[in-house]
């Protein structure tokens, strides 16, 4: 576990990024953490996953898989790739602030 | 009053569910009427050893039907879609059966269509799926005839039935190809969309090794985008590509289509949305899940119905008698993974436990997370007892639906929040 600074508070995240508690998060995090991720330029479809994520998480308890998110976002996944080329599903959740999705076992 | 539950499928999970309610039948009043397309129930851990002339393909399969306890009613036809608000399921012929309790065990279903290119000139040609029956005599022939090249397995999305088995597949070809004295010549390839060669992280250190030990070269985070079938290559969605000689794939998995069909019944990916500890679905209360089609965050695999199945049975029964649910499912899986030369591993885990090393069921049992005969012999029984106690609903002895923790070396149990 570590802690970092976003938008001027104080976030506790696991060893591989993820956020320890996602009530945490809000919104004008988001720009820092996706810099962190190597996306400079945030562009309204990457907004519409991040708020996608968020929402799955809120209602299901956990972050959709690069498949699920394909089939239900809105956002094909070859799009998904582009927007978060190391991997949407989990690139994403680090920047909307939940857990890594469990999607596999 | 008599209560109607119908049961789709006739799988490992309906049929044992059938067989453990008509116990109840008289008792508590149950018309039990199981429906599914056909009549051929498929061992389905068999067809892991098909391909490498291990098991014959017509030693797999017993009749539906018969498996079935003699008061249990069998309809031998394809589900339209279920009605969920009207306690109806409408099959394919347009005659309807209705319900007061429903119970969803119709498995997942390979949806190779999904992929591009997966289904083109290769398919059955250079590229198989050893997930069927028909994939897995064809590439029977495929192996039998390969001397030298590239043989690629690749897993193109979780979730999968028997995460297990593809790395299997890989034990079973260095195997293969080095007693045919091939193995210098054939370079063997696992590619992945996980970060490692198993979903749970200890498991996956041990078998990582394995994989080197073997000269298995593993590919980690490879998500498929594409199959190029004419010019042999996975492509993936950020540009990279595998070649291939003989491809085997995992095609993406999703529940029965009549479920895709039937309004508020699935998820995206046709699964049923499920409460992971009492089986009952988050759909409706009078519809309950077993095995594959749940969604919930264990295992799709036979032992994991089989464990569900003892939890399910006795919450049915107490739904029906308007009293609490009285059984909770842990996610226990217990998975045998053939590693080739007459071994084999045992693994055995949870929702909350990860696999680890030890013994099983006790501290006297078969070997956790190490390669033995034993382990191998264990595997081969299996198949006897699949038919003769795990189907007709009988326990199997020393094997119960919570996981044992005696015998593990537990160091640290870590919390997974089973989704809600």
């Amino acid at each position: 576990m570590s802690t970092i600074t976003l938008a001027g508070k104080d976030v506790a995240r696991t060893d591989d990024g993820f956020f320890e508690d996602p009530s945490q998060w809000t919104e004008d995090m988001v720009p820092e953490l996706a810099k962190a991720e190597g996306i400079e330029q945030l562009t309204d479809r990457h907004w519409v996953v991040i708020r996608f994520m968020r929402s799955e998480y809120l209602t299901k308890g956990t972050g959709p898989s690069v498949r699920a998110l394909g089939k239900s976002s809105g956002v094909p996944i070859k799009e998904l790739y582009e927007l978060f080329p190391k991997g949407p599903a989990k690139q994403a959740a680090k920047i909307a602030g939940i857990p890594k999705p469990i999607g596999c076992i | 009053m008599t209560k109607r539950i119908v049961i789709l499928g006739a799988g490992t999970g309906g049929t044992l569910t059938a067989n453990r309610l008509a116990r109840h039948a008289e008792q508590a009043g149950l018309e039990i009427t199981v429906i599914d397309k056909d009549d051929e129930h498929i061992y389905q851990p068999g067809l892991l050893f098909v391909p490498f002339g291990m098991a014959e393909a017509d030693h797999l399969a017993k009749s539906r039907r018969q498996q079935l306890h003699r008061g249990v009613n069998y309809i031998e036809a394809g589900i339209d879609h279920v009605e969920v608000d009207k306690n109806r399921v409408v099959l394919e012929d347009g005659s309807s059966v209705d319900y007061d309790l429903l119970v969803v065990a119709s498995g997942a279903t390979l949806r190779p269509e999904e992929t591009e290119g997966l289904l083109g000139s290769g398919w059955g040609r250079d590229v198989f799926t050893f997930y069927n029956m028909e994939g897995a005599v064809g590439l029977q022939k495929a192996l039998a005839a390969m001397d030298h090249g590239r043989l690629v397995l690749n897993v193109i999305d979780m979730p999968i039935k028997c995460p297990v088995a593809p790395l299997e597949f890989t034990f079973l070809a260095d195997a293969f190809f080095e007693s045919r004295g091939l193995r210098d010549k054939v370079e063997i390839v696992y590619a992945t969309p996980l970060d490692g060669a198993f979903t749970k992280p200890e498991a996956s250190k041990h078998l990582s090794h394995m994989l080197d030990d073997r000269r298995i070269n593993l590919v980690t985070n490879f998500n498929t985008g594409e199959v190029d079938e004419e010019a042999k290559k996975l492509i993936s969605y950020d540009g990279q590509e595998v070649p291939y000689d003989i491809l085997v794939t995992i095609p993406l998995h999703g529940g029965a289509a009549y479920v895709g069909n039937s309004p508020k019944l699935g998820d995206e990916l046709d699964f049923i949305p499920t409460d992971p500890h009492t089986l009952q679905s988050k759909v409706a209360d009078n519809i309950f899940v077993i095995g594959d089609a749940a969604g919930v965050p264990a295992s799709k695999a036979g032992s994991v119905a089989h464990f569900e199945g003892e939890v399910l049975v006795p919450n049915i029964l107490a739904w029906l008698a308007k009293e609490p649910l009285p059984e909770s499912f842990d996610g226990h899986a217990n998975c045998f993974i053939e590693t080739g030369h007459h071994k084999a591993l045992l693994i055995d885990f949870n929702y909350e436990t990860e696999p680890l090393e030890g013994h099983f069921p006790g501290p006297f049992g078969l070997p956790l997370l190490k390669d033995s005969y034993l382990n191998h012999l264990g595997k081969l029984a299996f198949q006897q007892l699949y038919w003769h106690l795990l189907l007709p609903g009988h326990d199997i002895p020393m094997v119960k639906a919570q996981m044992p923790k005696a015998g593990k070396h537990i160091l640290e149990v870590k919390h997974v929040k089973a989704g809600k």
